[in-house]
């Protein structure tokens, strides 16, 4: 492992960046900086390299793939990136993925929201028990659910439409979104709807003029975050599509064919599917860990 | 807590309840329904009460992918929550630095779960991957598609590189709400780098840290696609966890009965770590005092 990690191309040019930062480290005298970038450097090291193999597999040739080994491209080629690109059984697939995922996170986002405000601000008979009910089918497993909800969706002849994988996603979603939106609105003061109401605007004008704005954060995270969970989720997506709402991460396990396996283009198939992740990651990098506590942290 | 008592709040949770009782409640009816049925094929079931439980409760089959998954759980939780603390504690504080480890920290925790096991599969391919054939010049002899040990160690290492960021970014949330005059105080005390962690960071951490645990042990509790991908829960039945055996029973042979019973107390224990869980979650919303 060690040995691999310090061949990699890139890697040395690391430590001198991160060394930078060491005035900010020095201010604070907790730890001997070069320690802490050392060791920085070695995580994102072994974060990154895999992820550097699957890019670097999938600009080259599957000559090149399966006959000398090479740490980077010598034969660059983009055709793995135009097949995908240019035949629609495999682009459809990312349009399919992109169709349920959205549709799920308006949908799980829509219910959340009213759900969310009433958590955070009122108590109600049972309101306790709802939440943690909320929170357990965030916890179950998908594997319970494949099966009733490849019968379900069959028998009201949704099967293989991307509602029925959205809906089925909701199953997650819906429950971490109200969960983090949530953690977002008992952050606003209570105040704030007082004096709403008082100025005379009706619950509905009070929350998406007024409210809803002050959460936007929370929104945005919550959807990045429902985004996601549905984005990776592969099983229930699996069970209840077969061809004309096929998810790309199902597009994948065709790669293989009587030539054998297509490394270059599964390999170009799977950097494509980081690339949402990695695109909007910034945006909501000072919230992660909270997204990922449901909210609380 | 001071929340107005309105019972009318009901109906803003509405909708919340019909969409997630259409596909949790449901789906979960069925489950129990064919839990306590046998059929003999053309949709005829007949009673058969808790013989599946019975039966599940006996199979060598069951226990087996329980041990299995709760011996890979323990490993994984062993390895990732002290190696996350570790990583948090190293990470730099604030500014551009910070930010750009975040960012490519949480890089593997958006990747598709199925492309996760491509990666490691390919990764650790002894012709084509970087870490067989690194492991193959150096002499070691792996293979995870035969070999017991290397496909657990595959599956470990697979499972510490996707998730143990996760505990990382909930340990270093935990570190950022120490206030600076703790550690100034440590330093007048001259206390040790050990007793801070010990006095001052491990108990201001102690929250998340819980939620880290909890959500790393029930996600690899219910894990699926990753080992799937990978090994395809073999050599032999050497990776079939619990959900892997649950859908091979479910959807590869259609035993319906078994594999209902399988479900429901599958889904007893992700229940009562939920209300760990939950317990967890209220006491801490208490300490803040939110």
């Amino acid at each position: 492992m060690t040995d691999a990690t310090t061949s990699a191309p890139g890697a040395a040019s690391i430590p001198g960046d991160v060394s930078a930062a060491e005035p900010r480290a020095q201010s604070r005298r907790r730890f001997r900086p070069s320690g802490s970038v050392v060791v920085m450097t070695l995580y994102l090291v072994f974060l990154m390299l895999p992820i550097y193999w699957l890019i670097n597999m999938s600009l080259k040739t599957n000559t090149e793939i399966l006959g000398a080994f090479s740490l980077w491209p010598r034969d660059l080629t983009f055709a793995n990136y135009v097949k995908i690109l240019t035949d629609p059984s495999w682009y459809m697939g990312y349009v399919n993925s992109i169709i349920y995922v959205t549709l799920n996170t308006v949908i799980s986002i829509a219910v959340a929201l009213p759900a969310a405000y009433a958590f955070s601000r009122y108590s109600f008979m049972g309101d306790k028990h709802l939440f943690f009910w909320l929170l357990t089918n965030r916890m179950a497993p998908p594997a319970v659910f494949a099966l009733p909800f490849f019968q379900l969706y069959s028998s009201v002849g949704l099967f293989d439409t991307h509602i029925a994988v959205a809906l089925a996603h909701t199953l997650f979603n819906v429950p971490l979104a109200v969960w983090i939106l949530e953690g977002f609105m008992r952050g606003v003061p209570r105040e704030i709807d007082e004096t709403a109401y008082l100025d005379g605007y009706s619950f509905p004008k009070f929350f998406v003029k007024i409210f809803m704005p002050l959460v936007a954060s929370g929104v945005g995270v919550a959807a990045f975050f429902c985004f996601m969970f549905s984005w990776v989720e592969l099983l229930l997506s699996r069970t209840l599509t077969s061809v004309d709402a096929k998810p790309i991460a199902a597009t994948m396990t065709r790669t293989v064919s009587a030539s054998g396996l297509d490394w270059g283009v599964l390999a170009a198939a799977g950097v494509l599917t980081i690339v949402p992740g990695a695109l909007v990651i910034w945006f909501v990098r000072n919230y992660i860990a909270k997204g990922f506590a449901l909210g609380r942290v | 807590m001071n929340k107005t008592v309105n019972q009318k709040a009901w109906f803003l949770v509405l909708p919340v309840l019909i969409l997630v009782g259409f596909s949790a409640v449901i789906p979960l009816m069925t489950v129990v329904n064919y839990s306590v049925q046998d059929t003999f094929g053309n949709n005829v079931f007949f009673w058969a009460g808790l013989d599946w439980f019975r039966d599940m409760l006996e199979s060598e089959r069951m226990w087996n992918a329980l041990g299995r998954q709760l011996v890979f759980s323990g490993i994984i939780l062993a390895i990732e929550v002290p190696l996350g603390i570790f990583v948090a504690l190293n990470m730099p504080k604030k500014g551009f630095w910070a930010s750009f480890c975040l960012v490519l920290m949480s890089l593997p925790l958006l990747i598709p779960w199925n492309v996760v096991g491509t990666i490691w599969q390919i990764f650790g391919r002894v012709d084509i991957g970087l870490l067989g054939y690194t492991l193959a010049k150096l002499g070691i002899s792996y293979n995870y598609t035969q070999d017991f040990i290397a496909a657990w160690a595959t599956v470990i290492v697979m499972d510490v590189w996707h998730w143990t960021s996760l505990v990382a970014l909930l340990a270093y949330a935990g570190l950022q709400s120490i206030p600076d005059a703790y550690y100034q105080a440590a330093k007048i005390d001259q206390a040790s780098r050990w007793k801070v962690f010990r006095f001052i960071e491990l108990p201001k951490m102690a929250g998340v840290l819980m939620i880290a645990i909890l959500l790393r042990f029930m996600d690899s509790f219910m894990i699926y696609t990753e080992p799937f991908v990978v090994t395809g829960g073999g050599p032999g039945n050497a990776t079939t966890f619990l959900s892997i055996d649950l859908v091979k029973m479910a959807l590869g042979q259609f035993d319906l009965g078994p594999a209902a019973a399988f479900s429901l107390m599958y889904f007893l224990v992700i229940l009562l770590i939920s209300w760990v869980f939950y317990t967890v979650m209220t006491n801490l919303d208490k300490r803040e005092g939110r």
